[in-house]
């Protein structure tokens, strides 16, 4: 059985979108890997939640990270910009090099990388505080104080989250006001205001309704023109949509990876079939 | 609908109702039980200590015995010193050591910390007089403000180390992870983040902990004494309104009664007072919040 039997995910591809990153136009020598995961092993105390992952992530593109619950799709973003550092018991063996720096070298300083490596969580989390100090409390990290500094980066943040519009009139407002889709937007904006190379996404529009995921997804698809954004979902129709690439994992280790139209349409390995065709997840 | 349905007993809903009925009336009973005495107190306090209230209660000083009138200005006074002594000490300690309890606080140095906070909670507040006799009035050769302020600091500390550690769990994972993933180092998570979004709860614990410790009159029998006259030096012994209280409740003489009455009526609005005032600055330094 292949996936042209299912009708909702063949239209969900991104037929006009062009699959091909940007990176890949002819012509051009194909840029460096943004992220370059080499055999990461991690696990929790005695429990191993990934296997031997290897995985190249381009610049300037977006790659999906699928998968069924607790396969391990989460902790492969979190290790990206060493979240999973703040559970205690946490051992990680492998590599992963980001824009050429090995993250978990003993000499790399956790907080730099956090700021050039951004995240959105699944549930929105603003700060109780008010919208500007929100996407400015990244900026006052960096030391940023001059007044009209904050504000021109604040702005230039919202307006890249698409959420300008709906807030300039109320920047001294609190963030908790904000509807569930505005928040997570705001969240994005607070993760683009300290200009990151590299977005990270965990399941970004999982507690949001259809018309706020859209929002999302779309927002999604303007980023990439500036930012590498690598986005864990559980819903294969929106990695369909949003991703250039994908990757699929099963059980702590990555199935199968590639053009996400590809992945889609002719899936090499028979577990990424079974999965993508709703045979088990 | 499956046919099993229709064999359920029908007849239970009468019976159900009648227990729904009296668990909620026991219910009801037992909140009206909760505010009964405190009810009662306050109208005691009030219909006993009203008539003894006027300015120069808060004004004057205590008059020897004999000559009616004066007021308790030193006493009231006093109450406020000794506090801020205990707030200024187990305010910072109380809310730090809450902070690291929830943020650090694994392995069996935090188990002891507490242990030694909850079992520090269940001591009788006159064996805390006697601690803070032994710490301060002992090697300063005598009573003094500083003394009673210990007490009172230790009495303070187990409640606002405790309340503090819940209130700082319960601050949601998501704020830290969002202010570490913006690159911000732990300390100043818990400093700018985490801290404030749990602020109301430790001021909280820091009012529950102050109305305690302003009413306490054992811890300060051998710590502050006591003093009937007017007096700001923190090493001198300070007069208190719980000691007043306690020293002019069982005098033999009417006047000294009836201002023991006024003295208690006070004391409650000292304690009220304060708490508003912390839950009024709270509320305008987080917007509403």
């Amino acid at each position: 059985m292949t996936v042209d039997s299912f009708p909702i995910i063949r239209t969900a591809l991104p037929d006009q979108r062009g699959a091909a990153p940007p990176a890949s136009k002819p012509g051009q020598p194909p840029a460096p890997p943004r992220i370059i995961v080499h055999e990461l092993d991690l696990w929790y105390g005695a429990t191993q939640a990934l296997k031997g992952v290897s995985l190249d992530i381009p610049d300037r593109s977006v790659t999906a990270i699928i998968g069924p619950s607790g396969c391990g799709k989460s902790t492969l973003l979190r290790s990206f910009n060493r979240m999973n550092d703040t559970i205690p018991n946490v051992r990680v063996k492998g590599q992963v090099t980001i824009s050429g720096v090995e993250i978990y070298d003993s000499s790399t300083d956790v907080v730099e990388l956090r700021r050039r490596v951004g995240m959105v969580f699944q549930r929105p989390n603003p700060f109780p505080k008010s919208i500007f100090d929100n996407v400015a409390y990244g900026l006052r990290l960096l030391g940023i104080r001059d007044r009209a500094e904050l504000e021109g980066r604040v702005q230039q943040a919202l307006e890249r989250a698409a959420l300008w519009g709906e807030v300039r009139e109320r920047l001294g407002g609190s963030a908790l006001q904000l509807s569930g889709g505005q928040q997570q937007r705001l969240c994005i904006a607070r993760a683009l205001a300290i200009e990151p190379e590299v977005l990270l996404m965990d399941e970004p529009a999982s507690a949001l309704d259809p018309t706020a995921t859209a929002r999302i997804e779309e927002l999604v698809l303007g980023l990439k023109a500036s930012f590498t954004i690598v986005v864990v979902t559980h819903n294969m129709q929106q990695a369909a949509r949003i991703s250039d690439r994908t990757a699929f994992m099963l059980s702590g280790k990555l199935i199968e990876r590639g053009e996400t139209r590809e992945l889609f349409t002719r899936p090499k390995e028979k577990l990424t079939e079974e999965y993508i065709t709703g045979r088990f997840g | 609908m499956s046919p099993e349905r229709s064999n359920l007993p029908r007849g239970l809903s009468g019976w159900r109702r009648a227990i729904n009925v009296s668990a909620l009336t026991g219910a009801w009973l037992c909140a009206a039980i909760v505010i009964l005495p405190l009810a009662l107190i306050v109208w005691h306090l009030l219909a006993r200590g009203l008539p003894g209230l006027n300015l120069a209660f808060f004004t004057h000083m205590p008059k020897p015995v004999g000559e009616p009138g004066g007021g308790m200005a030193n006493a009231i006074m006093g109450t406020l010193i000794l506090v801020a002594i205990g707030a200024a000490i187990a305010v910072p300690v109380g809310v730090g050591a809450g902070v690291w309890l929830a943020e650090y606080g694994r392995g069996r140095f935090a188990a002891m910390v507490r242990y030694t906070a909850d079992v520090l909670a269940g001591v009788p507040s006159i064996v805390i007089g006697v601690v803070a006799y032994g710490l301060v009035v002992v090697p300063m050769h005598r009573f003094s403000a500083v003394a009673g302020g210990v007490a009172l600091a230790i009495l303070m500390l187990p409640t606002i180390v405790r309340a503090t550690e819940e209130v700082v769990l319960l601050v949601p994972r998501s704020y830290r992870e969002a202010a570490l993933a913006l690159g911000a180092p732990r300390w100043r998570a818990i400093q700018e983040i985490v801290i404030p979004s749990a602020s109301a709860g430790i001021v909280t614990a820091i009012v529950l902990a102050i109305a305690r410790a302003a009413g306490e009159t054992a811890p300060l029998l051998f710590t502050a004494l006591n003093n009937r006259f007017w007096s700001l030096r923190l090493d001198q012994p300070m007069a208190s309104l719980p000691a007043f209280i306690y020293d002019y409740a069982k005098a033999p003489y009417e006047d000294w009664n009836r201002q023991a009455w006024t003295a208690a009526l006070t004391l409650l609005f000292v304690v009220a007072i304060l708490s508003g005032i912390l839950r009024l600055s709270l509320r305008r330094s987080h917007g509403g919040r």
